[in-house]
Parts: structure tokens; C-alpha cells; sequence
């Protein structure tokens, strides 16, 4: 039999965040992946949870330099696309379970993907 | 308490065929604690979304990883088509199915080759390669390609494969099969096999879920959970069933993958009797404009490319998770408590593919 899926998403403050997460931890939902996209002067990042082949996406939108609290609390896992998005964007995540402090994904350039494209090599978890 | 000490295991390692790092805390031979980290062949493929029209990006997705490159593909194209609400042919969608089968069939036999390889089991290694050279004699017969095929697009497939083709592979598949199933007997009844992987790196199902790990790391944990169910490209026209599996050991990682080639063959066997007639591919007019967060299933599990979309022929972003990234916290949960030789067994149990991490 073919499963229906079906993708929502919903956007969410940066303050609700974590309450969020814990309703869907709650309800049963496994964390898919954290993602972030470039909107110009801010980032929209996306947490995206699955049940069933039910899709659900909490849709933040930051200023850079703000700071997004870790959900590993909750999600164990969620360490190595909360790394991630430090590394690569430049966002610091505050409270991750496993920090590498910006060495997770080593690049030349320090947080490629950000949209300031000031980071420099300064390392925003440290 | 003896002392503990921390042992790199990586980048470079005889096991590893991709460069991966995990320092490993010690206390005597056994692992209390393993720190993995990744990053050397980082290659910001989603970042040149913005420079590549998106019908080239096909290209580029196709080259995240040169074993599952086809379902990258896929996955792409048809995230594409979901924003564009394109209806591809069916005889795409069967011979989309086929190729992404050929694509788990020769990822799995490698894997197996691999793992045999970890466990010091050469003769095993060997009769696992032999068998997927002929997987990819087929791609090479069928899209000219035995790595990279190029033959997906948005709107459908750019290869057909002639009737008197697939009479000849329908034909080698009883064949192959019985071949597969001699290889398959090793890895699940072999007493050496089941006395190395049996009780080693478990995960239980509660533990696999929370972790978010995914295909067969999750099945062998009891994760019934394959996005084929979701019944994309011909998926759900075919009567697939995901496999299985409880222990969440090494063993049952091993026997999910074993019974996933044998699916993978009934699978080709039964896309190639119900082939549709008729056109190959669909004519994509303008630029999408939109997002969706397309997913498959590939060898390793379900892979995810987020597209986002503004109305030009350039995306504005491209994210792409894929398995082994989800699989790496599992790993990080299963490495405590095994000795140091069971080390390399227990990090490719969850077939590490480390450009797909990394893209």
C-alpha cells in the first residue's frame, strides 16, 4: 500500500522554538534535518520532523549573529546539523550537547555559506 | 579505573574508502567514548546552485556521490517537478525505478565487498565485486555510463532501453539472483560471520528513532520506515515492502542489506514485466518558482533536497541531508562499549558515505 505524504510548514520565534520541538518530540515526530537558506540579509532555517511520512517543518527567520538555542536537549542528534550550521553559516548555536567549536566541517574559508561574508576566522561557539 | 586514552581512527584507515575521522576514547582495548568530525572533501556542491541554470544542476547532484549519483538525480528532478507540476511518463517512472534499483543493487554488493573486507574475510570481499561488475555492465549497456549515468532529467528519463534489452536483462536476473542468494548464505550463516557481527554496535528501535537514523541502520533496529512506501517513480505501482530487521546489531545491518538485493531483483524483475509503452520525457517550459523538500530512498537511506526556487532559471538554494549525516549520531551511540578491532566493523555497519556528508 503507498503512503501518502504530505509536507506543512510553520514558522515559529525564535523564543517558542524549543517549547515547539518538545511538542513534537512528544507527539512521536523523529527530527529529519536542520537546514538553513540565505535570504539576503537573514537566514531562514528550517527543522524539519517526520512521522509516519508526515512532514512537518519549523521555519525560523534570524538576523545574523542572533543566537538559536540548542535543541539536543531534546533531539540527541540534532548536534551534527546544529554544528553545521555554525560552520558553514556562521549562526551560533548556544547549549549543542557535542560542540566542536567550529573544527565539525573543517573548510578554508571560514562560514562559506554566510550571508555577511564577514565571519573572518572568528569562531562564534568559542 | 584504568586510564584512558584517546585513539585517532582516520581520515586515512585500510577500511575507510572515504576520509572520515572519529577520535575514540580508550580505557584498555575498549571504546567508553567516540568523537567523529568530518570536513575533508567538503566541495560546497550546494552552493553552486546559484551559479548553474537548474537544468544543469542535475549534473551536479548526480555527482554528490559516485554510488547512489543516479537517486541524487532522481531526487532532484523530481523535487523540480513537484514546484513545476510536471507529470512525467510512466515508462520514465519504470525506468527511473530500474536504474535506482541497479543503483542499491551495485551500492549494496560493494558494501558487502567492504564489510567482508573489515571483518578479514577476503575471499567474501572478491565474490561481492564479481558480482557487482555485472551491475555495472548493465548501466554501462543500458545508459553508457558505469558510475555516473546522466541519463535523468527534469520531465523524465534521456535513455530508453529497447524491448530486446530488457528481454535480456529479465533473462540474466534468474541467474544473478541465484548467485546473489550463494553470496547471501555466507553473510547470514557463516559461523565466523554471525560469531564477529552478532551483539556488536547495537542500537535498539526507541534509540535508532530518537537518534534519527535512517534506511537500513533504522530497519535493523526495527524502524519500519523506507520512503519507497511513499510510492514515487514506480514504487507504487510495484508491491514494495520495506525489509526488516530487530537486533540492531552489525548482523542485522549486514542481513538487511543481503535481503534488500534480493528485493532489488524482484523489484527490476517486475518494473521490467510491467513497462509501460509511450514517450520517455516531457517538455519542461519556464522557471520554478516555489519550494519543496524532496525525498528518496537510497542505498543508505532516505535522502533529502530541500529547493527553494525564485522565478529564475537559478535556484536560491539547494540543501541537501543525506543518510550517512543522519547516520553519524547512531554511530557516535553504537561505538561505546566495542573493542578497538571491532571499530572499523562498527563504523561501515552503517555504510559511511562520506561525499554525500560532505557534498
Amino acid at each position: 500500500m503507498t503512503v501518502k505524504e504530505e509536507q506543512t510548514i510553520i514558522g515559529v520565534a525564535l523564543e517558542n522554538l524549543l517549547s515547539e520541538v518538545g511538542k513534537l518530540y512528544a507527539d512521536g515526530y523523529r527530527l529529519v534535518q536542520i537546514g538553513c537558506t540565505d535570504i539576503g540579509d537573514s537566514y531562514e532555517v528550517n527543522y524539519s520532523f517526520d512521522k509516519g511520512y508526515q512532514f512537518i517543518n519549523l521555519r525560523l527567520t534570524l538576523r545574523p549573529e542572533t543566537e538559536v538555542p540548542s535543541i539536543t536537549g531534546t533531539y540527541w542528534g540534532a548536534f551534527v546539523y546544529e554544528n553545521e550550521m555554525h560552520d558553514l553559516f556562521g549562526i551560533p548555536v548556544t547549549g549543542i550537547n557535542i560542540d566542536f567549536k567550529g573544527t565539525f566541517i573543517r573548510t578554508a574559508e571560514k562560514y562559506p555559506l554566510s550571508v555577511t561574508k564577514r565571519g573572518g576566522d572568528r569562531c562564534q561557539n568559542v | 579505573m584504568s586510564e584512558r586514552i584517546i585513539v585517532p581512527f582516520g581520515p586515512q584507515h585500510p577500511v575507510l574508502p572515504e576520509p572520515i575521522h572519529i577520535d575514540l576514547v580508550l580505557e584498555d582495548e575498549t571504546v567508553v567514548e567516540a568523537i567523529p568530525s568530518i570536513g575533508y572533501i567538503h566541495r560546497g556542491l550546494e552552493q553552486l546552485v546559484q551559479k548553474r541554470e537548474y537544468t544543469e544542476y542535475v549534473y551536479v547532484a548526480e555527482r554528490i556521490c559516485g554510488i547512489c549519483s543516479f537517486i541524487h538525480a532522481l531526487c532532484y528532478s523530481q523535487g523540480i517537478e513537484h514546484i513545476m507540476e510536471v507529470e512525467v511518463p510512466d515508462r520514465a517512472r519504470y525506468l527511473r525505478t530500474i536504474w535506482s534499483e541497479c543503483s542499491r543493487l551495485h551500492s549494496h554488493l560493494l558494501w558487502l565487498g567492504l564489510f567482508a573486507d573489515s571483518m578479514g574475510f577476503e575471499n567474501l570481499f572478491m565474490r561481492s565485486w564479481q558480482l557487482r561488475e555485472s551491475v555495472l555492465d548493465v548501466f554501462e549497456d543500458t545508459t553508457g555510463g558505469r558510475i555516473i549515468q546522466g541519463t535523468c532529467k527534469i520531465g523524465g528519463v534521456r535513455r530508453d532501453i529497447e524491448q530486446e534489452k530488457l528481454d535480456e536483462m529479465h533473462r540474466t536476473l534468474d541467474p544473478f539472483e541465484e548467485k546473489c542468494r550463494d553470496l547471501g548464505d555466507v553473510f547470514l550463516n557463516d559461523e565466523t560471520v554471525k560469531y564477529r557481527l552478532q551483539g556488536l554496535g547495537v542500537i535498539s528501535k526507541d534509540e535508532a528513532y530518537a537518534l534519527g537514523a535512517a534506511g537500513p541502520t533504522a530497519r535493523a533496529s526495527g524502524v519500519a520506515m523506507d520512503h519507497r512506501e511513499t510510492g514515487y517513480a514506480a514504487y507504487g505501482d510495484l508491491g514494495f515492502k520495506p525489509v526488516v530487521e530487530t537486533a540492531g546489531d552489525c548482523y542485522a545491518r549486514c542481513a538487511v542489506r543481503v535481503k534488500e538485493v534480493y528485493a532489488s531483483i524482484d523489484l527490476i524483475r517486475k518494473a521490467i514485466e510491467g513497462m509501460p509503452d509511450g514517450a520517455i520525457d516531457v517538455k519542461v517550459k519556464g522557471t520554478p518558482n516555489g519550494e519543496f523538500f524532496s525525498r528518496a530512498e537510497q542505498p543508505r537511506g532516505e535522502v533529502v533536497h530541500y529547493l527553494k526556487a525564485n522565478g529564475t532559471k537559478h535556484l536560491a538554494r539547494a540543501r541537501i541531508r543525506t543518510p550517512t549525516l543522519a547516520n553519524i549520531p547512531p554511530l557516535v551511540k553504537m561505538l561505546p562499549g566495542a573493542q578497538l578491532a571491532d571499530v572499523p566493523v562498527v563504523v561501515l555497519s552503517i555504510d559511511p558515505c562520506i561525499s554525500c556528508t560532505e557534498r
